[in-house]
């Protein structure tokens, strides 16, 4: 490494040091932010002689982030950056953190993905899934689905792992027409995880006809677009690989979905040599993702923590939760993006019957949503409040991503 | 209205939703049911007809590529245009408000509208994301509008059309006017679930589809609330 690196990646380690010190955060972004302006190809030279995964996409890059890392463990030691920090700054953190390691698994915002596979020149990239999200700020489906087709077409070296049952990934992942016949499409393993969402993906990205659905196959009624063949496939509590062999998957993460990442994990771990059979045990370990599924007893009443941003992902988040007093926390700030006209995507009738209590900044966007939904609720002022309002036992708390925050940190900022 | 019960459209939600569009089905359905009306609602594909004969349509919010091939679409099928000559109903939010002018730009070209409004949309300088907010025209008989909206056009209305609003917060058509009217015809760029914050413009909306003046009152505590909230929020952002 360049001595300017070297200085870079000490003073990003100290910074990060400093900023958990003093209780500003978890140091993920800041360190990163000043070895950067100090060095700014640091990411380029901490990602030399690293093996490397990176995980993009809408939702589950931070679970999946964490199971591909604990899969890919079984090589030797991983950097990761599981805090959630996935933007450079954060990968430059994570890395100079870990110091040398031969491997690295990175989440990646999907935004950022063009900027990452250029500096990191990783090994393997997995494609989960593009849905709306923060639709304010955010670049839309299709531009985003656009960027990652440029990007990868630069990279033909890259192995992909990619979501078979997402039109806008599989069209990401597909060079276009005019694409160089003598440069080799990339190498594409493709995984089936289930899609809940599919309001996203009606229309051709490529010629703009319907996208036909028919159980999970999928297919453009006007050009070859169609559901490739997955060589990963979720089924029941396990995951079928490529040669046909089954694997259970033992998961202390709730939901269906966390299975799926789950064989995403695996499949990125086999890019790089590691057998299921080895990786699946690995999983099991993982608890909890930056507070994402922790639990925690307060009052005789144990919490758990979901984090649910965008539609998609309020989906899951219904079908991981117990039927259990439930409290939903909407904020819509910076980070949450200014708009929360998306809680009229979700549909929140599976929550009716439960006790729900509402709180955040937006509370009263949510009160209007549940009401039209016929969903009974109550409004509490603070996080307090929710605990005394319900009986002993499972508390669930599904919050947006400021929401969450806020709720952790009254919670020690529980890991 | 429709002999047996309230038919609302909603027109190529697999093309046009956006914002959570689906907010305004929602919401128009339940407040006729409220009121003891039996309710039809009809989400009405892209590669489907449209029929002619409901008394309400909506058409939501899209990304470009969406917004020109519903147009193209809905000139095509010609449902929309005769149901609108029976006296039908049609609110449109943000591309679907666009799509109901006589033109409007998606990448970059200049695509042919519905020709049911007078007005003409163009690219603006600049993106128009945030709160909306202005006084409804009086004519109108509603409380202010409130709203966010987030489009890169800018509409030039005609003299065939008033304005829905004056506004004060956000950009609207151009930062003087928002939206646009004509007979029961509606546009706003207001988007996604527009209802939502403005239940009086969905009671607008029935009354105008049923011909019922008095419609009896709702319980919109929560409604009246997100409103009181949002226009407090607004103000708190404009003081300096």
């Amino acid at each position: 490494m360049p001595l300017r690196a070297k200085v870079a990646s000490s003073v990003s380690r100290t910074a990060a040091a400093l900023s958990r010190a003093a209780g500003r955060g978890d140091g993920s972004v800041i360190g990163g932010w000043i070895g950067l302006k100090i060095d700014p190809d640091l990411l380029a030279h901490l990602s030399a002689g690293r093996a490397i995964a990176l995980i993009s996409g809408t939702n589950g890059k931070t679970t999946t982030t964490r199971l591909a890392a604990a899969a890919v463990g079984v090589l030797g030691r991983v950097a990761t950056n599981s805090f959630g920090a996935n933007m450079p700054t954060g990968h430059t953190s994570a890395l100079a953190k870990a110091g040398s390691t031969p491997y690295a698994v990175l989440e990646v915002d999907e935004h950022y993905l063009a900027q990452v596979l250029e500096a990191t020149d990783p090994h393997v990239v997995a494609l989960l899934n593009l849905s709306r999200d923060q639709l304010d700020r955010a670049k839309e489906v299709a531009m985003m689905a656009q960027l990652w087709r440029s990007a990868l077409v630069k990279h033909p070296e890259v192995r992909v792992v990619a979501n078979a049952d997402d039109p806008m990934v599989v069209w990401a992942t597909t060079p276009p027409p005019q694409h160089d016949p003598r440069i080799a499409p990339p190498h594409v393993t493709w995984f089936s995880a289930g899609q809940r969402w599919h309001d996203d993906s009606w229309v051709c990205p490529e010629c703009g006809s319907t996208i036909q659905r028919s159980g999970v196959q999928w297919w453009c009624s006007g050009c070859p677009l169609r559901r490739p063949e997955p060589q990963w496939v979720v089924e029941d509590d396990g995951v079928l690989d490529p040669t046909g062999a089954w694997h259970k998957v033992k998961l202390q993460l709730p939901g269906k979905v966390n299975i799926g990442n789950a064989a995403t994990a695996l499949a990125v771990a086999a890019e790089f040599g590691v057998r299921p059979v080895d990786a699946v045990l690995q999983l099991g370990s993982v608890a909890s993702v930056a507070g994402r599924y922790a639990q925690v007893d307060r009052d005789g009443r144990n919490i758990r923590l979901l984090l649910a941003k965008n539609p998609a992902s309020w989906l899951e988040a219904f079908d991981m939760a117990d039927h259990a007093p439930t409290l939903l926390s909407i904020n819509a700030r910076d980070p949450d993006g200014l708009d929360t006209s998306w809680l009229f995507d979700v549909d929140f009738a599976p929550l009716r019957g439960r006790q729900v209590l509402i709180t955040g900044d937006r509370a009263y966007d949510l009160a209007v949503r549940l009401d039209v939904n016929d969903v009974p609720f109550q409004h509490v002022q603070t996080f307090g409040e929710a605990v005394r309002a319900v009986p002993p036992g499972r508390l669930e708390v599904i919050a947006n991503y400021t929401a969450f925050q806020d709720i952790r940190a009254e919670l020690d900022r529980v890991n | 209205m429709s002999t047996e019960s309230l038919r609302i459209v909603w027109i190529y939600p697999d093309l046009l939703s956006t914002y959570g569009d689906r907010g305004n089905l929602l919401i128009l359905a339940r407040r006729a049911r409220q009121r003891g009306m039996p309710v039809e609602t009809l989400e009405v594909r892209s590669d489907q007809r449209l029929p002619a004969t409901a008394d309400i349509y909506l058409i939501g919010g899209g990304e470009d590529g969406p917004q020109a091939l519903g147009a193209q679409r809905l000139l095509a099928d010609g449902g929309l245009h005769r149901a609108v000559a029976q006296g039908s109903v049609v609110f449109g939010v943000c591309a679907g408000y666009q799509l109901l002018g006589t033109s409007f730009f998606a990448k970059g070209t200049q695509y042919r509208g519905l020709e049911l409004l007078d007005l003409a949309s163009d690219r603006g300088p600049t993106r128009a994301v945030g709160e909306l907010a202005g006084e409804v025209d009086p004519r109108l008989g509603i409380p202010y509008l409130t709203g966010f909206e987030n489009h890169g056009g800018r509409t030039r209305l005609g003299p065939g059309v008033a304005p829905l609003a004056r506004v004060s917060a956000g950009v609207g058509n151009d930062g003087q006017t928002e939206g646009a009217w004509r007979g029961k015809l509606l546009g706003t760029y207001s988007h996604g679930p527009a209802l939502a914050r403005n239940p009086a413009l969905a009671d607008l909306l029935l009354r105008w589809a049923t011909g019922v003046h008095q419609l009896p009152p709702l319980n919109d505590t929560w409604h009246e609330r997100l409103r009181s909230e949002r226009r407090h929020a607004v103000a708190a952002a404009a003081r300096p």
